[in-house]
C-alpha cells in the first residue's frame, strides 16, 4: 500500500519537470478578473487588456502617445479635410468627421462593416442598454453610410478630440437580435456573456476560446485577421489576484510573463529587478495615473490657499520617491504629467522648502503652536483627517511619511485608512473631512475637465457625477476648460492647457504627489511588448509580441 | 423520525428566509451602490447615466420593494443577475461552489483523517514526548497565518523545487489522456490542500485529544479497565465513542465553511472558488452574487447542524431524535 503511494507521488513529481506550456503558448498573468465581456457596456482595464486582442477600438494612443488608426484606415484631421467644423440646425457649430474602416472580419467570417457601426451607435444611446457612460454615443448626431466601410459622423460640438475614437464594434449580426428582443434586458443576455466563444465575437487577431471564470482566460489565433500574423497560437491569461502569488508563479514557470499594467507592484518589481535582473528586462513605464491629495474645500481650515501651499511645501516628494520608490516614481507638479504634450512648465512647481511652508502658515493666521500643533486666533487646531484607501500599501505608507512631515511644520494629519469602496463613497459625496489621497487617470492631451470643473462638483441634485470631489470652483479655470474642449488649434489650445495648470498650481485643490509607473518585468526572450502608459495597453499590439532568442 | 425531519425542514426554510432578508439589508445599507463605483472608475459618466443606471438596475427604489422582487423571482428559481459578470448568480457560483467542495473538502477529509488518530494517540500518551511533539505541531498549525504558510509551501515546492504548481487550476490541452488530466489537477490540489489541512490539523487534533482525555477519566473506563478489557477496547470502544459526539459538533459545524470557502487559500493559490466570489462581490457591490453565495453558506452551516444532530443519535443511543421524547 505505502510502495504504491510513493509510486503514486513519484509519477507526479516526474510529470512536474515536464515543461508548463510548449513554445507557440504565452502564460500571461494578471490580477483581476474581467466581468462582463461585452466591451460597451461598461470600462474595465483587465477587460480592455482582453478585449484588445481580441477586437481593435477605432483610434488609439500608441507607446509615443500619439492617435492612431486601428480600426480605421487614416486618422480623420482638420488638416487632411476628413473632419470639418460645420453649422449644425439649431445654429451651433458642430463637426462631421470622415472615417473608412480597415478591411476586418469578425471571426465567423462576416466582414466588419458600417451595419456594426450603426448597431453599436443604437446600443449606446438607447436608454436601457446599460451602457455605464451614454456621453460618447450622444455626442453623436447623424451617422451617414457611404458603403459597408466609409462613413460620416456628425457630432454635436467642437472639440478638440473629435478624432479620437474608443468605439468598440459589436458584431450586429450576432448581437442585434438579442438587443431588439428586449433592450432592456440586453446587458444581461449579450452574447459576450451567454456566448463568450462564440468566434463571431472577435475581430483582432486572437479570439476567446475558454473562460473559467476567476482562474483563467484562453485565446487562439483568429483565422480571420486581416493583420500581422501573430507568432503565438494560444495565450493563456492566468488571473491570480495575489501579487505575492504572482511573483511565485513567474518565478516557478507557471507563468511567462506578468502583464505589467495589471500585475506586479512597484516595490515587487524594483526588488525582483535586483534578484532576477539578469533573466528580464524591468522596464519602469511612466503612466498618466496622478496620484494626488484632494483638499475638502469647504474645510475652513483648509479654505485659505497659502495653508494648501505650506503643505505641498512641507511634504519632500522627491524623498519619498527616492526613498520608497527607488526614485522610479515621478513628481507630479500637477494633473497633467511632464511628458504630455500639454504639460506647461511655466506653471509654479513647489519643492521641499519647509521654511518657507512656517511662513505660509504664519501668514495664514496659524502662528501659535501648542503641543507642535498650530493654532489660529481662534484657538483653531490646525489638525486635519488625512484619508487613504486601505490595503494599498505603498499609499498607507506615503501616508504616514506626509504625516511625519506635515508634523515638522505644525500641522496635525490623523491617518484614516477605508476599503476603496468606503472610501470612494465618502470622497464622491464630499463627507471626507480634510484630505483624501488616491489616484486618477488621465489620458494624453485630455481636458481635466471631470476634476476641475466648478459643473463636475458631485451634488445630491446632479446623482453624485463628476469628480471634483474638492469643490473646486473658479469661474477662469471654468472658461479655461471649456475653451480648451474647443480650442481645435494645437498652439492655441497648449496655451489654455498652460492656463488651467498655472491656476491649479495656484489655487492648489489638490495637491499633486507622483505620476505612478507601470512596472513591466519581461522575460529577456519575450520581445515586442511595447508598455504604453495609457489606458490603451500594450496588448493592442500583442500581434508583435514574440520568443526570441534561446 | 419524518416528524423531526418535517420540522427541520421548517426551520431551515425560515431561517434562510430571514437570512435572505437580513444579509439583503445589510448589503443595501452599506455605504455606496454599484453605480458610485461606476462613477468613481468613469470620468465620462454624467448624471444622466447615473440615473439611468439606477433605474435599470432597480437601484432608485426603496430596500424592501427591492427585497420582495428580488425574493419573489428567487422562490421560483431566479436568482437574478451578477452585476459584475453578466450572468445568472448560479453560473457563477455553481463552478466555484465544486471547485471549493473540492479543495476545502479534501483538506477536511485529510485533516480530519489525521487529526483524530494523533488527538487519540496524544490522549492516550499524555505528558510522553509524543503528546508534547503534537501539541507543538498543534499550535503551530493554529497560530501559523495561512497566507505566510501559503507563501512559504510556494517558495518552497514551486519556485526552489519546481515541484508543484504555484496555483490555479490545471489546463489540460483538448486531446490530453484523461490520466495525465488528472495527474495534473492533483498536482495543483497538492499545495492548497496541504495549506488548508496544516491549518485545520491543530485545532481539530486539540479537540479531539480533549475530549479523549475527558471521557478517559470517566468511570466507565475504569470499569472496562477493572475488567480486564484489553487497552484498544478501551480506547476504541468505551473512550472513543463517547469523545465523538462533542468532536462530532465541531466537525459538523466547519462543514458550512466547506461552502463558503476558504478565501486567503483560494486567493494565494489562484483557486477560483466561494471565498473568493463572496468577498469580491461584496466588495464590488455585486448584490445579488453576495447574497446568494452568504445564503449557500447558510444552507450548508444549517445542513451542518442536522447532520450533528443526526451524529449525536448514530454515535450516542441515549439521544433520541424523536419529537414526543423528552
Amino acid at each position: 500500500m505505502i510502495r504504491r503511494f510513493l509510486a503514486g507521488l513519484l509519477a507526479i513529481a516526474a510529470l512536474a519537470v515536464t515543461p508548463a506550456h510548449a513554445k507557440d503558448e504565452l502564460v500571461v498573468a494578471m490580477t483581476q478578473m474581467p466581468g462582463t465581456w461585452n466591451p460597451v457596456i461598461s470600462s474595465m482595464l483587465a477587460k480592455s487588456l482582453i478585449a484588445n486582442m481580441t477586437a481593435r477600438p477605432l483610434t488609439a494612443y500608441d507607446a509615443d502617445w500619439k492617435l492612431v488608426c486601428l480600426a480605421c484606415t487614416e486618422l480623420p484631421t482638420v488638416e487632411n479635410g476628413k473632419a470639418r467644423v460645420i453649422d449644425l440646425p439649431d445654429g451651433k457649430k458642430g463637426m462631421e468627421i470622415d472615417v473608412e474602416l480597415r478591411d476586418l472580419r469578425w471571426g465567423d467570417g462576416v466582414p466588419v462593416t458600417t451595419k456594426d457601426v450603426a448597431f453599436t451607435l443604437d446600443v449606446g444611446k438607447h436608454p436601457l442598454s446599460g451602457v455605464a457612460s451614454s456621453e460618447g454615443f450622444k455626442r453623436v448626431l447623424k451617422l451617414d453610410v457611404k458603403d459597408d466601410r466609409r462613413f460620416t459622423m456628425t457630432i454635436d460640438r467642437v472639440t478638440f478630440d473629435y478624432n479620437s475614437s474608443a468605439l468598440l464594434l459589436l458584431p450586429a449580426h450576432i448581437e442585434k437580435p438579442i438587443f431588439e428582443a428586449n433592450p432592456a434586458e440586453y446587458r444581461n443576455k449579450t452574447a459576450y456573456d451567454t456566448q463568450s466563444t462564440n468566434p463571431g465575437l472577435a475581430f483582432g487577431p486572437y479570439r476567446i476560446v475558454e473562460i473559467v471564470p476567476g482562474s483563467r482566460i484562453t485565446l487562439e489565433q483568429n483565422s480571420t485577421w486581416t493583420g500581422e500574423k501573430p507568432y503565438f497560437k494560444r495565450i493563456v491569461v492566468k488571473i491570480i489576484e495575489n501579487t505575492a502569488a504572482l511573483e511565485a508563479n513567474l518565478l516557478s514557470g507557471g507563468v511567462d510573463y506578468v502583464l505589467g499594467e495589471l500585475g506586479l507592484s512597484l516595490d515587487q518589481a524594483i526588488a525582483f529587478e535586483k534578484r532576477h535582473g539578469g533573466k528580464y528586462n524591468v522596464i519602469y513605464k511612466p503612466a498618466l495615473i496622478w496620484e494626488h491629495i484632494d483638499v475638502n474645500l469647504d474645510n475652513k481650515l483648509l479654505a485659505d490657499k497659502r495653508v494648501r501651499q505650506a503643505m505641498l511645501l512641507a511634504i519632500d516628494r522627491k524623498a519619498i520617491s527616492e526613498k520608497l520608490f527607488d526614485g522610479k516614481q515621478p513628481i507630479a507638479h500637477g494633473g497633467i504629467s511632464d511628458l504630455d504634450p500639454m504639460f506647461s512648465p511655466a506653471a509654479r512647481q513647489y519643492g521641499y522648502d519647509p521654511a518657507a511652508a512656517k511662513k505660509l502658515l504664519d501668514e495664514a493666521g496659524f502662528s501659535t503652536i501648542r503641543n507642535n500643533v498650530r493654532q489660529n486666533a481662534a484657538g483653531e487646531r490646525l489638525s486635519i483627517e488625512l484619508g487613504t484607501t486601505a490595503g494599498n500599501r505603498v499609499r498607507e505608507l506615503v501616508a504616514q511619511v506626509i504625516q511625519s512631515q506635515l508634523r515638522q511644520v505644525g500641522i496635525e494629519a490623523r491617518i484614516k485608512a477605508e476599503p476603496p469602496r468606503l472610501f470612494f463613497e465618502v470622497m464622491n459625496r464630499r463627507n471626507y473631512g480634510a484630505l483624501g489621497m488616491y489616484a486618477w487617470v488621465q489620458r494624453p492631451g485630455g481636458v481635466p475637465r471631470s476634476t476641475l470643473h466648478s459643473k463636475e462638483i458631485p451634488t445630491a441634485e446632479n446623482g453624485w457625477s463628476g469628480q471634483n470631489y474638492p469643490g473646486y470652483a473658479n469661474p477662469q479655470m471654468d472658461k479655461a476648460l471649456d475653451d480648451a474642449e474647443r480650442e481645435l488649434d494645437v498652439d492655441k489650445r497648449r496655451a489654455l492647457f498652460a492656463e488651467i495648470q498655472k491656476l491649479a498650481a495656484d489655487d492648489l485643490p489638490s495637491l499633486p504627489l507622483f505620476f505612478r509607473v507601470d512596472p513591466f518585468v519581461i522575460p529577456k526572450a519575450l520581445k515586442g511588448v511595447t508598455p504604453t502608459g495609457t489606458l490603451n495597453s500594450s496588448t493592442l499590439w500583442i500581434e508583435q509580441w514574440r520568443w526570441e532568442g534561446p | 423520525m419524518s416528524r423531526y425531519f418535517v420540522s427541520r425542514a421548517v426551520q431551515t426554510l425560515l431561517t434562510l428566509a430571514v437570512m435572505s432578508l437580513v444579509v439583503f439589508v445589510l448589503i443595501g445599507l452599506m455605504p455606496g451602490d454599484p453605480i458610485d463605483l461606476m462613477i468613481s472608475g468613469d470620468p465620462n459618466m454624467k448624471s444622466e447615466d447615473a440615473a439611468r443606471l439606477r433605474a435599470a438596475y432597480g437601484l432608485d427604489k426603496p430596500l424592501l420593494e427591492r427585497y420582495l422582487a428580488w425574493a419573489s423571482e428567487a422562490v421560483q428559481g431566479n436568482f437574478g443577475y451578477s452585476r459584475s459578470f453578466g450572468q445568472p448568480v448560479l453560473t457563477i457560483l455553481w463552478p466555484r461552489l465544486l471547485n471549493t467542495l473540492l479543495l476545502a473538502g479534501s483538506a477536511f477529509v485529510l485533516s480530519v483523517a489525521i487529526a483524530l488518530p494523533l488527538g487519540i494517540w496524544a490522549a492516550a500518551h499524555p505528558r510522553s514526548r509524543a503528546d508534547y511533539l503534537i501539541n507543538l505541531f498543534c499550535f503551530a498549525g493554529i497560530s501559523t497565518p495561512p497566507f505566510w504558510l501559503a507563501l512559504l509551501l510556494i517558495t518552497l515546492f514551486a519556485v526552489f523545487l519546481g515541484w508543484l504548481p504555484a496555483g490555479g487550476m490545471a489546463y489540460p490541452r483538448p486531446g490530453t489522456p484523461w490520466s495525465v488530466a488528472l495527474a495534473e489537477q492533483l498536482r495543483h490540489l497538492v499545495l492548497p490542500v496541504v495549506t488548508l489541512t496544516l491549518v485545520q490539523l491543530g485545532p481539530y487534533t486539540r479537540f479531539m485529544r480533549g475530549a479523549m482525555i475527558e471521557a478517559l477519566r470517566q468511570d466507565y473506563v475504569r470499569t472496562a479497565r477493572a475488567k480486564g478489557a484489553p487497552e484498544r477496547t478501551v480506547l476504541w470502544r468505551h473512550a472513543f465513542a463517547n469523545a465523538l459526539a462533542p468532536v462530532l459538533t465541531i466537525l459538523a459545524l466547519s462543514f458550512g465553511g466547506l461552502f463558503s470557502g476558504a478565501v486567503i487559500t483560494e486567493t494565494m493559490f489562484a483557486w477560483p472558488g466561494m471565498g473568493k466570489a463572496i468577498y469580491q462581490a461584496i466588495l464590488e457591490n455585486d448584490y445579488n452574487l453576495a447574497l446568494v453565495g452568504l445564503l449557500l453558506a447558510t444552507a450548508a452551516t444549517i445542513a451542518g447542524n442536522l447532520l450533528a444532530d443526526l451524529g449525536y443519535a448514530w454515535v450516542d443511543p441515549r439521544v433520541s431524535l424523536a419529537a414526543d421524547q423528552p
